[in-house]
């Protein structure tokens, strides 16, 4: 039995945005596999001649992901370590656990505030810059200039990125976890008069070497995300300034997507190994 | 004697985006040496067939023989190795904005050279002197005009030393004079380096003044409709779309 018109045609145009939506992220996916697969093929080339680096541009990006980024990853992260800690002597209060709110802010900003916070900071500053960078790049032609001259772009342009990015973020990571750290510590010296040296004993109790080091890892793995999708975003990126801005947003929206599915991943099989 | 291998060969053609075809059944041969450019209107596949040919694109169907060459069938390596042997310039001098000028032609040499520094550094220095660009070694492409940095791009293109050039639009863009400077540059680099010149352009001043020959393509037929001595289509051709696009549809100034 045949619908109504209208209703009939409704309804196709819904099951067509659907599968169109469905088909573009599955497209979307295929692409950032092939562009993945690119990278690592780069990445072990690189491995193999260390010299084909292009030092220079990473220690630029070095700077501009990490030093840079210093001031804004200490605010937020302190401020962070401030929320939790307030947040956890509040309640604790209530049980006289006021001693648990170092363990207890040590592990979150170490295991999860601190590589999160520091990633969303280096999507929004970095990711987006990669994209814009690598799209404005396009619109200039010199994307095409790079290929004739036989130049891999993927060499050139992103393994840089990638590499100032796996070193710097781990090491503003570690910077933001004791900056965290010690936002707790104001308000539990503050709020709860505990004393400095029994929150430093109790944080550095709390905090295993695992419990760092796996931390530690979930910055690398963030560090990934970021950078492959901001440069992929920036070579499919538009050939007009609107292009280039479409492209640094969709960054920061699908690297921030992809970091919180990561991290549930990790969480979830950290949590497999008791940690 | 034996005839020399076209630089260029293009056989059977057919390129376009998606669906849509822009240029079909297209066959050509450019020998080695002088100045051949392609124009047409626009709209009419000038810059898709450049890109074309410089291996960018992939075509529909048909062949393109670089220096005997297919780099339509090559593999990346082989496209890279061949890439190599032609220089481009583009429209806007696509020079690396984070590059000093220098650095931008030393790129090539660093890459693909086993020159050591010094030595790449006077090279490069001296195809910024071919393009009158001596003493703006340190400049940044942002801290340049239009031209300059065309120019810059043309030095680029020079690096590797190549005998063959494309060119994108080399005038547009530019007012007279600087237009007749770059033009100027380009008949004294190929008489001093014996290159073969490929630029894409429609401005008539410039055809005129330096172009051995010209392919006219149509969008209308998706083809070439005219080739040879731009001067004499003008003057003689049996097309008369060809004769008036030449003549400016007989629209020029004169006193």
């Amino acid at each position: 039995m045949s619908m109504p018109f209208d209703i009939d045609q409704r309804m196709e145009g819904r099951i067509e945005d659907v599968g169109s939506f469905v088909q573009n992220i599955v497209n979307d996916l295929i692409r950032m596999v092939i562009f993945t697969g690119e990278l690592t093929l780069v990445v072990w080339d690189a491995v193999r001649h260390p010299r084909r680096i292009r030092r220079r541009e990473t220690l630029y990006y070095m700077d501009m992901c990490g030093t840079d980024a210093v001031p804004i990853v200490v605010m937020i992260c302190i401020l962070m370590g401030i929320i939790l800690g307030f947040q956890s002597a509040m309640q604790l209060q209530k049980y006289g656990g006021d001693v648990f709110i170092a363990d207890f802010v040590s592990l979150v900003i170490v295991k999860e505030m601190g590589p999160l916070m520091v990633a969303m900071i280096c999507t929004g500053r970095a990711g987006s810059a990669f994209a814009a960078e690598i799209g404005t790049m396009k619109v200039g032609e010199e994307l095409d200039a790079l290929r004739t001259m036989g130049l891999n772009p993927v060499r050139f342009l992103v393994l840089p990125k990638l590499l100032a990015m796996l070193l710097v973020m781990p090491l503003l990571t570690v910077f933001g976890d004791i900056v965290g750290i010690f936002g707790g510590m104001i308000i539990a010296v503050l709020k709860l008069g505990l004393p400095v040296v029994v929150y430093y004993n109790r944080a550095t109790a709390a905090i295993t070497p695992l419990a760092f080091l796996l931390g530690l890892l979930k910055s690398f793995v963030f560090a990934f995300i970021i950078t492959v999708i901001g440069c992929r975003r920036g070579f499919s990126a538009g050939n007009d300034a609107q292009g280039v801005g479409r492209a640094a947003t969709s960054t920061v929206v699908s690297a921030i997507f992809w970091i919180v599915i990561a991290d549930f991943v990790l969480t979830f099989f950290y949590s497999m190994i008791g940690e | 004697m034996e005839k020399a291998l076209p630089i260029v060969e293009v056989c059977n053609l057919t390129i376009g985006y998606g669906e849509n075809i822009v240029l079909k059944d297209l066959s050509f041969a450019i020998d080695r040496g002088g100045i051949c450019t392609i124009l047409g209107g626009s709209g009419c596949g000038k810059s898709t067939l450049l890109k074309h040919l410089i291996g960018l694109y992939r075509p529909f169907s048909g062949d393109i023989m670089i220096q005997g060459r297919s780099i339509v069938t090559a593999t990346p390596k082989e496209k890279d190795l061949m890439m190599r042997g032609f220089g481009v310039t583009y429209q806007s001098g696509a020079l690396f904005g984070s590059l000093t000028l220098l650095e931008n032609v030393m790129l090539p040499l660093e890459e693909f050279t086993a020159m050591t520094r010094p030595q790449r550094i006077a090279a490069a220095r001296e195809k910024l002197a071919m393009v009158e660009l001596d003493g703006f070694d340190n400049y940044y492409p942002a801290e340049l005009s239009g031209g300059m940095r065309k120019r810059a791009g043309l030095a680029r293109a020079l690096a590797l030393e190549p005998e063959l050039l494309f060119f994108d639009e080399p005038s547009a863009g530019l007012d007279p004079l600087t237009s007749a400077d770059l033009d100027r540059l380009i008949l004294h680099l190929k008489d001093k380096l014996g290159a073969t010149f490929i630029i894409v352009t429609h401005e008539l001043d410039s055809i005129f003044a330096i172009a051995d020959r010209c392919l006219i393509l149509d969008k209308r037929t998706k083809g070439v409709v005219a080739d040879g001595d731009p001067r004499e289509l003008r003057e003689k051709s049996a097309n008369p779309w060809v004769k008036s696009f030449l003549n400016r549809n007989n629209l020029r100034y004169c006193n």
